[in-house]
């Protein structure tokens, strides 16, 4: 009875109107209370592997994600970075000397600060003997800092990682443009005031229009969201399933941040301002409403507007992550394994968010799970039709057997185990900071709403994705 | 179970009511009776919107044929006569091509010129039928949108492209000596200016989407998208269908308009071609320009002109009058017949008839990095082909790798491609001085210096590193292949590739087979050719092969010519004049002297006699003292970077004086000048057939018009000697004969047909 429930569950096209999906929710829910006996047939009891070390998530916290101009545009990221660090060891109480390697991940990079977690490190007190280093891969630059730890930790070079990731979209780095550049350059070099009036005498008026950070693709020269906008119409989302979803995901934050279940955000006192405490960016509205929004990118047609796309966002994160023997040795309650991870890239045209796709097929294989075993999906929300369009790759097997070598596909996240605190859609997305997001909302789930496995998957700028499991701990 | 069963009836539920509001879904048609008995368009109906599909049966395009025609007035005859239906779409459902243009051979099937004035105005009639529909058609273009297809389009209330490379549009009636004959002249002005028309109607160039966009061409544009749930070419058209239906049912509801806004400058203009005065000015300069251009030798350009002003001036009638009558007469000129002679020749020969090659070529090798090497290099890299350029130096490698990088990033400038495309297009390009990975070389080119011992040496140093399947292919221009071949240890291999200087321009490759070479070999190198985007001839082996073999005669009386006193400017004059695109002087510089005095003494001493003309001594001279032609900066002109007009090399005085022979006064007019250099010309590409190293004439055609520049308004040596008579050049040629002997004397293929006047080389 409760699989062929589920079965029809799952093969509901979702295209369907909201209203039928809406009036399967209490199926949905009592389908998942029985499931819960379910969880001892899990087709594997734990992913511990002989002969590698388990490595936990001992706690992990977040600054709110706010966005961005708001209270955090007189900052410098740094100061995100700190404060985020500066929540970690209040909530942990970790001795700051224990920590061996501090690592944060972050994308538009303010230059004078361009190893951002050596600068935030310092400014929150650890010591000057702890190295510190920054890694970016666009949206999942945060996932690279945990999983480095995660490197670093199973090689068996350290015990205590702090990883993090950071982002301030309030200020971006505007350059002059590249002729103005070379002309201050060469003005330096310049010895005798003849060199430097004849390079001044060079001057022309459009040396000073500055150069933006790119907001487009390198290689293809497209932005994000007409990539999106694309990507969508390729797997015909339409605009309805998309402001739906993007509703769906504030309701479902605006419901957790309600019931407190947002835990790990931390307070962060703004200098000069008051102290913040909850994310800003969670704005349920009508499915009127947001249908009167224009198109963002592919005028006048397009489905991807401001209300189903994340935001630009400020924030950023830190999560303490330890070898499991010394974390019992210090007399912590680990909050999560971290197992299997996997990263990924395709095209970076027409494929370009659809990492998670190919990644969730790969990490499952790898840590011998099957789509089942998940008790909690966190993804990244680039986008709704981002979102959707995964689903529907996901769920074909035309698309995994032509463009993914697979005979089979994995099959769309069961949408009640999804994302159900929200998203980046809601939450915010501040590019660097929402992998440890992700992971914490995974661990944290699990040990709410019971169930062992997590599965986080993200989809990154250049066409890239990744995607690990996170095990709860035996509570 | 009873909650599954209930989920199960409302699915059903939800599946039947969107069949009975059909405005709700798109996938679902009202069937129409017609579906099944049309075979080049069908229509369905969604909600209000009809689309009409657009879909010839067995061929890769949709050409506006006589039975599409019929099909399509039947169709839209219904769609109007239908209170169901609104609005409606046009869609093909071929991938790449909307319509391609008129059937050609419904144009060459005509007898007179009344009859395809009557199929102009045809054509007229029912194109201004979907002007006039009071529901709106919008056309939805994905592919080639060309000629008499952009002629529909834009008798559409709304046009909205596909943004992709296929997507072009563009007027190329021109191109084949006629004019856009179903309302074209008269409709292009008014939608995009008459400086805009003009422009796309006198040159026939294709205008991708996002230009048209721009130009007010087109509407709106939809981007392509990547694979789905479908295969991207096939969901794009899908996705292109829904967005048009969407504007269809938003123009027949009112709720946009067909009005564009004007940008500023579009709105100056406009302005300004209101006053007569300007417009007269507009007239005058574009004629002024094409005059200059055509040299008076094409008719389409000027009738184009006149058409376009008739419309403007007398108004639409007069102007539909207009157009179509000079449609007709067009169509029957020698000019026009002989365009389109060429445009068959060229399809012919884009295509591989010796079948598929065992082993696709996917690494390619090419010794020499010099102007040709280079050039070869970039035509295969940016096809995607691993190509490895091997230099005996490091500054000729050097010099060949920016050769390639600048072509690359001259199409970065021109927005052709984009930077990061360049770069991982060169990748493709591997430079280097040692035989390093040519083990798994599927082909290599050799364009070392064209000297037989360095071209064995390199074949044998090649043969002894290559996997067994290599081909080896000699881009050579005159050395015979058979006798490079004769080093090889496995002469089936053996093949020559005679690529034309610039590479990336020149669209002829001729290739040449030996006794030998066996026809894998060759399939293989034609696939090749066709990939880098060549028109290619296949040919015998021979002293000169084809197109140097014509060439070399003509070049022989050019010296001959220059002996007599007449002087490079006027020789370039009388040549251009005659409707080649290079002056003959001027083409020897850009050959280069010393290539042309190689050739000269090869080909003189294989033909002896027959090759005679001027002395070599000339060019022996020339290359003594360094005038190398363009190369070398001085050759029968003096070439300076950045001066446009180029002056005469006065150093070579001297030596013309020493060399000057006197003019025979009744073989010296200026006609009897040109006629001498073309009737050489044509005598020897028609020998090439009888002695079989050509296959067929079109390939003769192709060859000397692509490869050598012969005049296209005469269609090649072949085609013209089917247009104006073999008698009247065998005539010709025998008052030169009379004059100067052996090297005029028609041969024998060539006073067969002017002994039976219905042979002819095109039946």
């Amino acid at each position: 009875m409760t699989s062929i429930l589920t079965y029809t569950l799952k093969n509901l096209p979702s295209t369907s109107k909201w209203a039928l999906r809406f009036s399967l929710r209490p199926l949905s829910c009592s389908s998942q209370l029985r499931a819960t006996p379910a969880a001892q047939t899990k087709s594997k009891k734990t992913l511990a592997k002989p002969n590698i070390r388990n490595i936990v998530v001992v706690e992990g916290v977040r600054i709110p994600f706010l966005q961005s101009g708001t209270s955090y545009k007189e900052l410098m990221p740094h100061d995100l970075a700190r404060a985020a660090l500066l929540g970690l060891l209040h909530r942990t109480s970790v001795p700051k000397d224990v920590v061996d390697y501090i690592i944060f991940g972050t994308v538009i990079q303010e230059v004078k600060t361009s190893n951002v977690a050596r600068e935030a490190a310092l400014g929150a007190g650890f010591s000057d003997k702890t190295p510190a280093h920054t890694v970016t891969m666009a949206c999942i630059s945060a996932n690279q800092a945990m999983t480095t730890g995660v490197g670093l930790i199973a090689s068996g070079q350290c015990d205590v990682v702090v990883a993090g990731g950071v982002e301030l979209m309030s200020d971006v780095p505007i350059r002059h443009s590249r002729k103005m550049r070379k002309m201050l350059l060469d003005l330096n070099k310049a010895k005798t005031l003849g060199q430097r009036l004849s390079l001044i005498s060079k001057f022309r008026l459009n040396f000073l229009s500055p150069e933006l950070p790119a907001v487009a693709e390198f290689s293809t020269s497209e932005t994000m969201g007409h990539s999106a906008d694309r990507l969508a119409a390729a797997f015909a989302v339409s605009r309805l399933d998309q402001d739906e979803y993007a509703l769906r995901s504030h309701s479902l934050a605006k419901k957790a941040q309600d019931e407190g279940l947002l835990s790990d955000v931390v307070p962060f006192k703004v200098p000069g301002k008051d102290t913040v405490t909850k994310d800003n960016g969670i704005r349920p509205s009508s499915l009127e409403q947001m249908a009167k929004l224009k198109p963002a990118f592919i005028k006048p047609y397009g489905t991807v507007t401001a209300a189903n796309s994340s935001f630009l966002t400020d924030g950023a994160s830190a999560m303490l992550i330890m070898a499991e023997e010394k974390a019992l040795a210090m007399g912590y309650k680990p909050k999560a394994y971290l197992r299997d991870f996997v990263y990924v890239s395709q095209d970076p045209k027409d494929q370009l968010l659809l990492g998670p796709t190919y990644a969730t097929p790969k990490v499952l294989e790898r840590a011998g799970l099957t789509m089942t075993d998940i008790d909690a999906f966190e993804f990244h929300e680039a986008f709704s039709g981002q979102i959707l369009a995964n689903f529907k790759a996901m769920d074909s097997d035309w698309f995994a057997q032509n463009y993914m070598g697979r005979k089979t596909k994995v099959g769309s996240p069961p949408l009640e185990k999804f994302n159900n605190w929200g998203g980046s859609l809601s939450l915010g997305h501040p590019f660097g900071a929402t992998g440890c997001r992700l992971v914490m909302a995974a661990a944290n789930r699990l040990r709410k709403e019971g169930g062992q496995y997590g599965l986080v998957a993200a989809c990154a700028a250049g066409g890239q994705g990744h995607a690990m499991i996170v095990e709860a701990y035996p509570k | 179970m009873v909650a599954s069963r209930a989920i199960g009836s409302l699915r059903r539920f939800a599946a039947s009511r969107t069949l009975r509001c059909p405005g709700y879904t798109c996938r679902n048609f009202s069937a129409s009776s017609a579906l099944l008995t049309r075979t080049h368009i069908n229509y369905g109906v969604k909600g209000d919107v009809a689309v009409v599909r657009i879909n010839s049966p067995n061929s890769k395009v949709n050409t506006l044929s006589r039975e599409l025609q019929s099909e399509f007035i039947e169709v839209m005859n219904e769609i109007w006569a239908n209170d169901q239906i609104r609005s409606a779409v046009l869609v093909s459902s071929k991938p790449g091509c909307f319509i391609a243009g008129a059937d050609i051979n419904m144009l060459a099937s005509c007898k007179s010129a009344e009859e395809v004035t009557q199929l102009s105005q045809e054509g007229q009639r029912m194109f201004e039928k979907l002007e006039k529909s009071t529901k709106p058609i919008v056309a939805a273009i994905s592919g080639s949108c060309l000629g008499g297809g952009l002629e529909l389009a834009i008798s559409c209330q709304y046009r909205i492209a596909t943004k992709d490379r296929k997507t072009v549009l563009g007027t190329p009636e021109v191109l084949l000596g006629i004019l856009p004959g179903a309302g074209g002249t008269q409709r292009l002005p008014k939608m995009v200016g008459v400086p805009a028309a003009f422009d796309m109607m006198l040159t026939g160039r294709n205008i991708r989407a996002d230009r048209a966009k721009k130009m007010g061409l087109v509407d709106q544009l939809v981007e392509p998208l990547g694979p789905g749930l479908k295969p991207s070419e096939e969901r794009t058209i899908e996705y292109l269908e829904e967005v048009a239906v969407t504007f269809a049912k938003e123009l027949s509801d009112k709720k946009i308009s067909v009005k564009r806004d004007k940008g500023l400058v579009e709105k100056l203009t406009s302005y300004a071609m209101s006053i007569p005065f300007v417009r007269q000015q507009i007239y005058k300069k574009v004629e002024e320009k094409v005059q200059k251009q055509t040299k008076g030798l094409y008719p389409a350009p000027l009738k184009i002109i006149d058409a376009v002003k008739t419309g403007i001036e007398q108004g639409n009638d007069a102007g539909y009058v207009s157009e179509s009558q000079k449609f007709g007469e067009l169509a029957m000129t020698k000019e026009s017949k002989a365009l389109m002679g060429l445009y068959h020749g060229q399809v012919l020969c884009k295509k591989n008839k010796f079948g598929t090659p065992q082993k696709d070529v996917k690494h390619l090798a090419i010794l020499g990095a010099g102007l040709m090497g280079a050039g070869i290099a970039q035509v295969s890299v940016d096809k995607g082909i691993k190509t490895i350029l091997k230099d005996a130096t490091l500054a000729g490698l050097d010099r060949g790798q920016q050769q390639v990088f600048k072509g690359l990033n001259d199409k970065v400038k021109k927005k052709a491609l984009t930077s990061f495309e360049r770069d991982s297009i060169f990748s493709n390009l591997t430079g280097q001085l040692d035989y390093q990975g040519f083990e798994k070389a599927d082909m290599v080119i050799e364009a070392v210096f064209e000297d037989l011992n360095l071209k064995h040496r390199v074949l044998k140093e090649v043969e002894a590193v290559v996997p067994d399947h290599c081909v080896f292919a000699s881009n050579t221009s005159a050395l015979p292949i058979s006798q490079i071949a004769s080093v090889s240890k496995r002469p089936e291999k053996v093949i020559g590739m005679h690529y034309f200087s610039p590479v990336d321009k020149m669209q002829l490759l001729e290739i040449i087979t030996t006794e030998k070479t066996s026809k894998d070999t060759t399939a293989s190198v034609v696939a090749v050719g066709l990939k880098q985007g060549k028109v290619i001839i296949v040919v015998k082996d021979g002293p000169g092969f084809y197109t140097t073999r014509c060439l070399a005669p003509m070049m022989s009386e050019v010296l001959r010519i220059l002996q007599e006193g007449v002087d490079p400017k006027k020789l370039d004059s009388l040549t251009t004049s005659f409707g080649f695109p290079v002056g003959a002087a001027t083409l020897v510089d850009e050959v280069g002297v010393d290539v042309a005095k190689h050739v000269a003494e090869d080909l003189g001493k294989a033909f002896g006699e027959r090759f005679e003309g001027g002395s070599v001594e000339l060019l022996k001279q020339m290359v003594s003292r360094g005038f190398l032609g363009r190369k070398s900066g001085k050759g029968f002109y003096i070439y300076q970077e950045g001066v446009k007009n180029k002056s005469l090399n006065s150093d070579l005085d001297g030596i013309l004086a020493s060399l000057k022979v006197p003019p025979k006064s009744d073989v010296c007019s200026d006609e009897d000048l040109q006629y001498r250099l073309v009737t050489r010309f044509v005598n020897e590409a028609i020998m090439c057939l009888q002695e079989g190293i050509l296959a067929t004439p079109a390939e003769g055609d192709i060859g000397a018009v692509f490869g050598l520049g012969f005049p296209p308004c005469l269609g090649g040596p072949f085609r013209y000697v089917d247009l104006y008579g073999a008698q009247k050049i065998v005539d010709r040629l025998r008052k030169y004969e009379a004059a100067y002997g052996k090297p005029f004397t028609p041969c024998q293929l060539l006073i067969d047909h002017a002994n039976s006047p219905n042979k002819k080389f095109y039946q």
